[in-house]
């Protein structure tokens, strides 16, 4: 390999591990996304031309910074030659100004500041997923766009909008203040999950998972743990984790899904799920446990146990109520639901279940109606069952999930109705 | 920058419940932002039912009674307001007494092209 070809591979290697924080720098000081990446793209070609000549600089990030800048001062100088420069433009265009802060304890904070900047509540769940996937994973369009199962223009497009609007709207650059940190938090987590849950179960489609979203999703989780220790950041890293590390064993070769029930437990990640315990355990211990780190101690419970007959179902059902007392959802009830079942017997959980669905939440959602199904099934009412896994065959798009109620929707078909009068009364 | 803070309230939230503000609250909110120099301009309206609606459509003038939309929320008052962001703008705007039962919509403003 010439001297010039390691220069080379240097600076891909760069590229891939500097690139990020070199353009949340560049977009703290430039004040634009457009511009700083353009500016960034400038530097890494300087790079390319000067470093075979002049040699790398002691310090590559700082130096690629540097030259991006310039070079977008450039660019805004040759723009405005015959118009007016706005003052802030004209405060960049200062080259007498002292050299940009670009020094080692600055720099992790401009990712942060932009993680918070891409997940701001004031743009659409919709949009800060695509931007911080673009922006902060550096994923490209066509990526994210087979990711989400769309066209890359539509998430281009989204990406253009959400720009426009930081950029319109002035939404800044910065870590939230003390008293709104942990509500502009819960949105940068929200985003996260958001893109995990994509990749650990695909709306629609052949795959069940889509590993890529989910890794990306616990490496930003990580980042967002180093730069920002938290017990709810690592109350989500551990969910994450732990939910994760069943991936192997929740679908076949076939690609159909394998329920927690079934699932061989020597496929389980254990490193993952040691690790995602020891979260849970340090999360739990920071202060009162927030809606991740409940989850993440449910799963944790789950992956303790050696088999499902041994499932602590007293524990769990207590983490869901806690939860409850957090986050009063319709899902997170039907969760408990299953849960209740097998601690106190389907029958019990069957009332609380049958109380749920009257309150018309959860109408569409497919889960509830294959819960009731599962219960059904249990209870040996198989009729009524079939008819509940019909209801929940028509509210599912993703196929692994079709093959799986298809299945069992059978095997409720086969059984004889336990007597034709209380068939015939229920249907 | 500028934002304007556009308070959108059902008119009988707006002063028939418990939460609702009364008038003395929403000045020393509007006289707070003024002292730091934060509130440009800002005044409450009266009822949507004092409306009018003008349309001129091939110079010809149209007068009608009313709001151009008929929404359960209506505009209810302005604050228009100087701040650093978006961030500074919507602690200002949760800020506004009537958040409370309405809604606040932010925008910023748009410098007119000129050139």
């Amino acid at each position: 390999m010439t001297q010039n070809e390691l220069i080379e591979r240097e600076i891909h290697n760069l590229y891939l591990s500097e690139s990020r924080r070199v353009l949340a720098t560049l977009i703290r000081l430039l004040r634009d996304f457009e511009l700083a990446e353009e500016a960034l793209h400038d530097a890494f070609a300087a790079a390319l031309t000067q470093w075979p000549a002049c040699g790398i600089p002691a310090n590559p990030r700082a130096w690629l910074v540097s030259t991006g800048r310039f070079k977008a001062i450039d660019h805004i100088r040759r723009q405005q030659r015959f118009g007016q420069l706005s003052d802030e433009m004209a405060a960049l265009c200062d080259t007498d100004a002292p050299e940009p802060l670009t020094d080692d304890d600055r720099i992790p904070d401009d990712r942060l500041r932009l993680i918070f900047t891409c997940c701001h509540p004031s743009l659409s769940p919709e949009a800060r997923t695509a931007l911080t996937l673009r922006e902060i994973c550096d994923l490209n369009t066509e990526e994210i766009a087979s990711a989400y199962l769309c066209k890359p223009a539509t998430i281009a497009q989204r990406i253009v909008r959400a720009k426009r609007k930081i950029r319109t709207a002035n939404i800044p650059y910065e870590v939230p203040g003390p008293s709104e940190l942990s509500e502009r938090l819960h949105s940068v987590l929200q985003v996260i999950y958001l893109v995990f849950n994509e990749g650990y179960s695909a709306s629609s489609g052949k795959h069940a998972t889509r590993t890529s979203l989910a890794d990306e999703a616990i490496r930003l989780a990580r980042l967002l743990h180093e730069l920002l220790p938290n017990p709810d950041v690592n109350g989500l890293l551990a969910l994450m984790l732990l939910n994760h590390s069943r991936s192997n064993a929740r679908t076949n070769n076939a690609g159909d899904i394998i329920p927690l029930e079934s699932q061989n437990r020597e496929l389980w990640d254990r490193a993952a799920i040691n690790e995602g315990c020891q979260r849970v355990r340090e999360a739990l211990t920071a202060g009162p446990a927030g809606i991740y780190t409940l989850q993440a101690a449910i799963s944790a419970v789950h992956a303790d146990a050696p088999c499902w007959a041994e499932t602590d179902w007293a524990e769990i059902v207590g983490l869901y109520d806690l939860l409850l007392h957090q986050q009063n959802s319709p899902v997170v009830a039907l969760n408990r639901v299953v849960a209740l079942s097998y601690r106190d017997g389907p029958d019990i959980a069957l009332t609380e279940l049958n109380a749920l669905l009257a309150a018309g939440d959860l109408d569409q959602y497919c889960p509830a109606f294959a819960t009731q199904a599962d219960l059904l099934r249990r209870l040996e009412r198989f009729a009524e069952a079939a008819r509940a896994y019909r209801l929940a065959l028509s509210l599912t798009a993703q196929e692994p999930e079709q093959a799986f109620l298809q299945k069992r929707l059978g095997e409720c078909e086969k059984n004889p109705p336990l007597s034709i009068n209380t068939t015939a009364t229920r249907l | 920058m500028k934002y304007i803070c556009l308070v959108y309230s059902d008119e009988t939230d707006l002063h028939g419940l418990p939460d609702s503000p009364k008038d003395p609250e929403c000045a020393a909110y509007a006289q707070s932002l003024l002292d730091k120099g934060q509130l440009l301009a800002g005044d409450a309206l009266a009822p949507v039912a004092t409306a009018t609606t003008v349309r001129v459509r091939g110079g010809e003038v149209q007068i009608t009674d009313g709001p151009f939309a008929e929404t359960k929320e209506q505009l209810a008052g302005f604050y228009m307001i100087d701040a650093r962001d978006l961030n500074e703008a919507l602690r200002i705007a949760q800020g506004i007494p009537p958040a409370r039962v309405g809604s606040i919509e932010v925008r910023p403003v748009r410098q007119l092209q000129l050139d």
